[in-house]
């Protein structure tokens, strides 16, 4: 009923808003990916450098991109591992003493 | 040394060449030197909407050519004190002035003027960087449609290649009683997304297209709407601090009246 009396006022399509900035949300987040040709390369690059702190990676056949799931965007990545290093040095272990 | 300030878009028809003939009007009206120029080349209408295509002689293209001096292209503006025009050349194609030439033109405009607002072509296409290159600061306006704000956040993504600080943000046709049924995006939704500085808010007007019809900017209109919301740019443009008006449509009689109507159809 209430919905009926909604409806008579208009309001049958209220909150499309919302749809549009979901859709908006995800499309930039796809299109500022690509206004930077550079955008995934020096992400990949930062990605490899914190994680050869704890691995030994392969970085010549890593590879990351963006895919869409459903209603978001996720960071695929694909990070061959060598080897685990062994001597991890642990800030806050430092700090002892 | 004056202030350029370019007004750009990357969807077309937001409303760029409406808000530089209002800013220009209204900073000239509050006593600053204005020229605003057309850079749009091609496709001449800052003339039009400021009502002074009758009075061109020279345009834009001819000072860059040497045909002229910026001085004799300029059309000045006789409703308000210190306002002039520097129209666009409506015959070339937009490859007819490089970023160099421009950013000389606008150099010499800001020896004579306190301010030099800018009419860009919309979007990515080569008008768009020479009419970017002379400026000091870009205004990126948009309306709150899904098109307009996508193309706005590819604007600022490469405006940042441009050695200009961060661009402010106009959002133009908003319709309050759309957003507050939840079926327009709102102000702060826009902001949030394209995440740059807002300079002010448009609400969509009746007068905007009256005004144009006529030739006369509605900064000059004392009871329009939209005219106000300019008058407001233009006072944080010279850095007065003016909060941005509250979205309060006034429905009226006639908007109740339609929606009764409306409540009889369904
Ligand atoms: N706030 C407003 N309310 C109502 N109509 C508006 C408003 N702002 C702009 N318009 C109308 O929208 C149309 C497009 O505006 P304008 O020419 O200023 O856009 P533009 O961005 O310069 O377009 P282009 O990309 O083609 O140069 C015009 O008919 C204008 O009258
Ligand atoms: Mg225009």
């Amino acid at each position: 009923m209430l919905d009926l009396i909604a409806r008579f006022f208009g309001r049958q399509s209220g909150g499309s808003k919302q749809l549009a900035k979901e859709r908006l949300r995800l499309v930039l987040v796809h299109d500022r990916a690509s206004v930077s040709p550079h955008f995934l390369n020096m992400l990949k690059a930062d990605l490899l450098q914190v994680m050869n702190k704890y691995l030994e990676i392969d970085e010549a056949t890593t590879r990351i991109m963006l895919s869409r799931q459903g209603n978001s965007i996720a960071l695929l990545a694909s990070i061959p591992i060598k080897r685990i290093r062994r001597n991890l040095q642990f800030p806050h272990a430092q700090t002892d003493g | 040394m004056g202030d350029a300030v370019v007004i750009t878009s990357g969807k077309g028809g937001v409303g760029k060449t409406t808000a530089v003939a209002n800013l220009g009007t209204a900073l000239a009206a509050m006593g600053r030197s204005t020229v605003v120029v057309d850079a749009d080349i091609g496709l001449r209408n800052l003339d039009v909407v400021m009502g002074l295509e009758n009075r061109i002689v020279y345009d834009l293209v001819d000072v860059i050519e040497g045909y002229c001096r910026p001085k004799q292209a300029l059309v000045r503006d006789k409703r308000v004190e210190g306002l002039y025009l520097l129209p666009a050349a409506q015959t070339r194609d937009k490859t007819a002035v490089t970023p160099q030439q421009m950013r000389a033109l606008i150099q010499k405009l800001k020896e004579e003027f306190e301010f030099v607002l800018i009419d860009s072509p919309a979007g990515i296409e080569h008008g768009f960087r020479s009419a970017v290159a002379g400026a000091d600061q870009a205004i990126i306006i948009t309306t709150p449609e899904i098109a307009a704000v996508r193309d706005a956040d590819r604007i600022i993504g490469l405006l940042e290649s441009e050695r200009l600080p961060e661009p402010q943000l106009l959002i133009n046709r908003i319709r309050p009683a759309m957003v507050r049924r939840g079926d327009m995006m709102d102000i702060e939704d826009v902001v949030e997304i394209l995440a740059i500085p807002l300079l002010g808010i448009i609400p969509e007007d009746e007068t905007v297209v009256i005004s144009t019809n006529r030739g006369e900017p509605v900064v000059l209109m004392s009871n329009s709407r939209a005219g106000r919301a300019f008058r407001n740019i233009a006072c944080r443009l010279l850095g007065e601090e003016v909060p941005v008006e509250r979205l309060q449509d006034s429905p009226g009689l006639l908007e109740r009246l339609r929606r009764m109507v409306r409540f009889h159809d369904a």
